[in-house]
């Protein structure tokens, strides 16, 4: 048998909300994930495909893939590296060839994340791309704010390496949120498939939370309070860090994690700062959206909005 | 205190260092391992500097650097001055912070506030500062000593108006955390004069 979960046509996080919600209910069937009708993808919805595709085809049957049905998409999903991730986890019918010569406005192609010289390729490649140009031009950042930016995808990144023990993957594109914020925003996803938060901490921390221990404590634990498994005094001010430099530049930032997600939620956003019994999936899933600068905007970016909250 | 000698100073390039220290050539200085591989690769030259002479004073120069996380920053600058500023410190080495520029700033204050320390560092545009949380009076203190080269605690309190003891007490405290040197005579010394000599 084979059960079929449909992609919404909008490919985010509120997709990979509900695919993983429906994936609960494949069991030992065979899933055949339906992307025909897609016609927007952003990183986190692409990484989190491909992440949803990994956990079904380590549970035994390598799933299936319909590609969508439209040319522009199928050749955006290229672009960003997604077809060429997605052949080595699913099945699918006819995957489009790469087309090469052709100068590509991804900012980041999803890159997969496997050790401390992933992390290295992947800010190499940032810097050795226009990423200042284009974060200049596309969202009004300045030369060091272009260099921040590399900092924090490098903290984030590391957050798979040093807590995940495991894989995963890093993706970046900007995009034109005319409709919701009227501004450009650069999307970054960042996913894997360990054994998230709550395993992260929980050799070190979990007796003291005694029977309130779990992935919403576990998430509040590292992201308010810099809680971290290694005892090394040093060690917990990446999240610290990348949290102050998103809120700085007026941006989200969302840790989905088992069954539970923690945000720093601007103005501009309606997520809860945390939500709790969601579908369980490993890992951790990272969602950072930054929004352009106004162009004679102070330092500081867009109004403060609500942080998750501290117990 | 320290005796009366030479200062001999080492400059160390981090971007050279970086390369010398692992396979992969980078001038981004990201992630845990590669901090701590510069770092290893500094104290191998300190403890080389220190079979000859017994008191080192070390550059960290930035100035090549481009990209430097939290991660790296607290490797290599907060973890550096921890081992060196506590009393089963390897030998006497003292540290510069050279080459900062704009975006290199946070991360190194964040371990610094974060580990509580307190280098000398030469900021572009600004020439030399104490990086870190410092309070008014070390600040005053600090800034004066590098004015005058090496005074005695009377000619700060001359100069800032701080009380003499309160004066000797900052000085002393400075000397502690490595950003003063302090002479059996009673003098202090700021590391940016050392560099001069």
């Amino acid at each position: 048998m084979t059960r079929v979960l449909v992609v919404p046509p909008r490919l985010d996080d509120d997709a990979f909300d509900a695919l993983i919600a429906e994936a609960a209910e494949v069991g030992d069937e065979r899933a055949l994930i339906d992307a025909r009708h897609v016609r927007w993808a952003d990183p986190y919805g692409m990484v989190g495909l491909l992440a949803l595709g990994e956990t079904l085809r380590q549970g035994g049957n390598p799933p299936l893939l319909e590609l969508p049905q439209a040319s522009d998409v199928v050749s955006y999903l290229s672009r960003m590296g997604f077809v060429r991730e997605a052949e080595a986890i699913f099945e699918m019918r006819s995957p489009p060839r790469p087309r090469g010569g052709r100068e590509s406005s991804v900012l980041l192609e999803i890159t997969r994340i496997q050790s401390h010289e992933d992390v290295h390729g992947v800010i190499d490649v940032l810097n050795e791309s226009r990423i200042s140009t284009i974060l200049s031009e596309q969202l009004h950042y300045s030369r060091a704010d272009a260099i921040g930016f590399s900092m924090l995808l490098s903290e984030v990144s590391q957050n798979i390496i040093e807590h995940a023990d495991a894989p995963g993957w890093v993706g970046i594109q900007i995009y034109n949120w005319a409709k919701r914020l009227g501004r450009k925003v650069a999307v970054i996803s960042v996913m894997d498939l360990g054994i998230g938060f709550k395993g992260s901490l929980a050799r070190e921390h979990s007796a003291r939370f005694g029977d309130r221990w779990s992935d919403s404590t576990a998430l509040e634990a590292a992201f308010i309070h810099g809680i971290t498994r290694f005892r090394d005094p040093g060690r917990g001010q990446g999240l610290k860090q990348i949290r102050k430099k998103v809120g700085r530049w007026g941006g989200k930032i969302a840790i989905r994690s088992g069954t539970a997600k923690i945000a720093d939620v601007p103005e501009w956003d309606d997520a809860q700062p945390m939500e709790t019994d969601l579908s369980p999936f490993p890992g951790a899933q990272i969602l950072i959206v930054l929004p352009a600068k106004a162009e004679s905007a102070p330092e500081g970016g867009a109004a403060p909005g609500r942080s998750a909250p501290r117990r | 205190m320290l005796p009366e000698r030479k200062v001999a100073p080492l400059a160390i390039d981090l971007t050279l260092v970086h390369r010398r220290s692992i396979t992969s050539l980078y001038s981004n200085l990201v992630t845990r391992p590669t901090g701590r591989a510069i770092r290893s690769g500094i104290e191998s030259q300190i403890a080389e500097m220190e079979e000859e002479r017994s008191l080192c004073l070390s550059i960290l120069d930035f100035s090549q650097v481009r990209v430097l996380d939290y991660s790296c920053a607290d490797e290599i600058v907060a973890k550096l001055l921890l081992r060196f500023q506590g009393a089963d410190r390897p030998g006497e080495a003292f540290f510069v912070v050279r080459g900062l520029q704009e975006h290199h700033q946070e991360p190194i204050e964040e371990v610094l506030e974060h580990h509580d320390l307190l280098p000398a560092a030469e900021v572009e545009d600004r020439g030399f500062q104490l990086l870190g949380r410092a309070d008014r009076q070390q600040r005053a203190c600090w800034g004066t000593l590098l004015r005058l080269g090496r005074a005695a605690a009377p000619a700060v309190t001359e100069r800032t108006g701080i009380v003499p003891d309160a004066a000797t007490a900052v000085l002393s405290d400075l000397a502690e955390r490595r950003v003063v040197v302090a002479y059996r005579d009673g003098t202090f010394c700021s590391l940016p004069s050392l560099l001069q000599e």
